[in-house]
């Protein structure tokens, strides 16, 4: 079943998970029926994990959090490797997102608060204080200009004449 | 407009007797309304590649500022040799094949004028670009218009074409994937051309500015079919696939003699395309086609969004091939195309681009662009749709 429209249906929700079958079944020149049968199908294979909305949470006047970006180095165990202590860290809710690096350290871990208070504190006592983990150097982020693919902020006008040849 | 003529002999006759531009009425009409959804734009909704940009300003930054070789910087038609090898497997000579020009109009302006003598005969495929003839006229030359309809899928018919040659033709412009119709043409179809070129002897345009927009069909480069390298000027630029209308570069090949003489109109005219343009050019040949391939996949979904949906709102619509146009018949309303496009701009504040200022075959059409956002299309044939329901005559 994965072929080249399934890559497709794929390319065109991950821009825009809310787009209705009907109108994706158009562009992608299937019957709305086939379309569900792909979703279905790629969702069963965990290909498709989750619909979600980018969101620029800067502009939301009741919600206000911290996120950190977190450079861990970790003493991997035999046998399990890092897969262990990941799989520890990222259990945690505050946890976002959750990478194996190569280079000067091992994991990066991405992580949100309520408060910077908040995050130090999921740092100080709950992430360093893991077996393996040798040091931690946070990095708060300051502003989002470009999440998941999506530039925020971008004035999107059509610059071009209404009218050419 | 031939009163013009006497009226005021300023002007040359060539250019008085030209008419403006019928897409220009529509630009001046709709530029003065607010809130149109606008279907009339015939040049990508993309931003160039922001790798050629870069490439560009870095251009600037370094100081390249100057007049370039008048062909073009060697390393850019280099590039396009190279392009054209691996994408088409023709080889032209970068040093006296190849010439880089500001837009695939000049290219198409000096090309005509390199061959016209006064009163020679260019047949003209239509409907198509708005610039050929009039182009035609400027050179001296007489264009003879041969129409595709609908019904062949806008395919011209090789016999149409044989069927007004005369003494006096010299040449053949064809443009596939075309502008306004989005139509291709089959390889089989192209080498009953070449037949005819070879017969009469004539020189083919090939405008393929829209070859990296072919959908279903791999695009057919002209002059690769047996012997029409000699008899070709391929016209080509960097504007519909790469997003680059605005930084005006295109470029021509052709056998040497032919090229040496647009060479030489090019120089005195322009002397050069902008250097900085065509650094980023160079960017856009050695790494650009990914981009190339995501945006054409865009413009493919909306293609099929837009015909699919045209067909539900009572919009006859042929499946466009390449290039990112629709052109739908409103011949059931019983209005001129002018009459659609004014009468729909007014009432549903939609701009399209009446069929018939692409020439014959074009009347009882519309051209539409499907390169604006999926919510404009959406929007665009919800008004469409309730104008047809007000202005379809009861059959």
């Amino acid at each position: 079943m994965f072929d080249k429209k399934a890559y497709e249906i794929l390319q065109i929700i991950e821009a825009n998970g809310r787009m209705e079958t009907n109108k994706l079944a158009k562009m992608v020149d299937l019957k709305p029926e086939d379309v569900d049968q792909y979703i279905k199908e790629l969702e069963e294979k965990n290909i498709i994990l989750s619909y979600s909305a980018v969101i620029d949470w800067a502009k939301v006047p009741v919600q206000e959090t911290v996120t950190a970006t977190i450079d861990v180095k970790v003493a991997p165990k035999r046998g399990v490797g890092f897969d262990e202590v990941a799989e520890r860290i990222y259990r945690f809710p505050e946890v976002r997102a959750l990478y194996l690096m190569s280079g000067a350290y091992d994991l990066s871990v991405v992580i949100e608060g309520k408060t910077m208070q908040e995050t130090a504190r999921f740092v100080s006592e709950k992430l360093s204080t893991i077996d393996s983990v040798l040091s931690t150097t946070t990095h708060f982020q300051l502003k989002t200009y470009k999440h998941d693919g999506v530039i925020f902020d971008k004035p999107d006008e059509d610059r071009r004449i209404v009218v050419s040849p | 407009m031939e009163k013009i003529v006497s009226e005021n002999s300023r002007l040359s006759e060539r250019v008085a007797t030209i008419q403006p531009s019928g897409i220009r009425r529509f630009f001046d009409l709709a530029s003065k309304m607010e809130n149109i959804i606008s279907l009339g734009v015939g040049e990508p909704d993309f931003v160039t590649p922001w790798n050629v940009r870069e490439a560009s300003i870095s251009s600037l930054e370094r100081g390249f500022t100057a007049y370039s070789a008048n062909a073009g910087i060697l390393e850019l038609r280099e590039a396009i040799a190279h392009y054209m090898r691996t994408r088409f497997r023709v080889c032209y000579d970068p040093e006296t094949e190849v010439l880089v020009t500001v837009g695939a109009s000049e290219a198409i302006d000096i090309g005509m004028r390199s061959i016209l003598n006064p009163g020679d005969e260019v047949i003209i495929v239509e409907p198509t670009f708005v610039s050929y003839a009039p182009l035609v006229k400027l050179a001296g030359g007489v264009p003879i218009s041969v129409g595709t309809s609908a019904e062949t899928n806008f395919e011209v018919r090789p016999a149409d074409i044989e069927a007004v040659i005369t003494d006096k033709t010299k040449a053949i412009m064809i443009c596939y994937p075309n502008n306004p119709t989005g139509a291709s043409i089959s390889k089989e179809k192209l080498n009953q051309i070449a037949d005819i070129v070879r017969k009469h002897e004539l020189i083919v345009f090939s405008d393929e500015i829209y070859a990296e927009l072919a959908y279903d069909h791999d695009h057919v480069c002209f002059s690769t079919l047996p012997d029409m390298k000699e008899q070709t000027i391929v016209i080509n630029g960097f504007s519909k696939a790469f997003a680059m209308t605005g930084w005006r570069l295109g470029f021509v090949m052709a056998p040497p003699d032919l090229l040496a003489a647009m060479l030489k109109i090019h120089q005195y005219s322009l002397m050069c395309a902008p250097t900085m343009a065509q650094h980023g050019a160079i960017e856009a040949m050695e790494n650009g086609m990914e981009d190339v391939a995501k945006m054409k996949l865009s413009y493919q979904q909306r293609r099929n969004y837009f015909v699919k949906t045209a067909k539900e709102i009572g919009l006859p619509c042929h499946k466009p091939d390449g290039a990112f146009y629709a052109f739908p018949s409103i011949s059931h309303t019983g209005l001129t195309s002018e009459q659609f496009a004014e009468k729909l701009l007014m009432e549903e504040r939609v701009a399209v681009v009446p069929g018939s200022v692409f020439g014959e075959g074009g009347e009882g059409h519309i051209r539409c662009s499907y390169a604006t956002s999926l919510s404009n299309l959406e929007e665009a044939l919800e008004r469409i749709g309730n104008f047809l329901k007000r202005h379809t005559k009861n059959v």
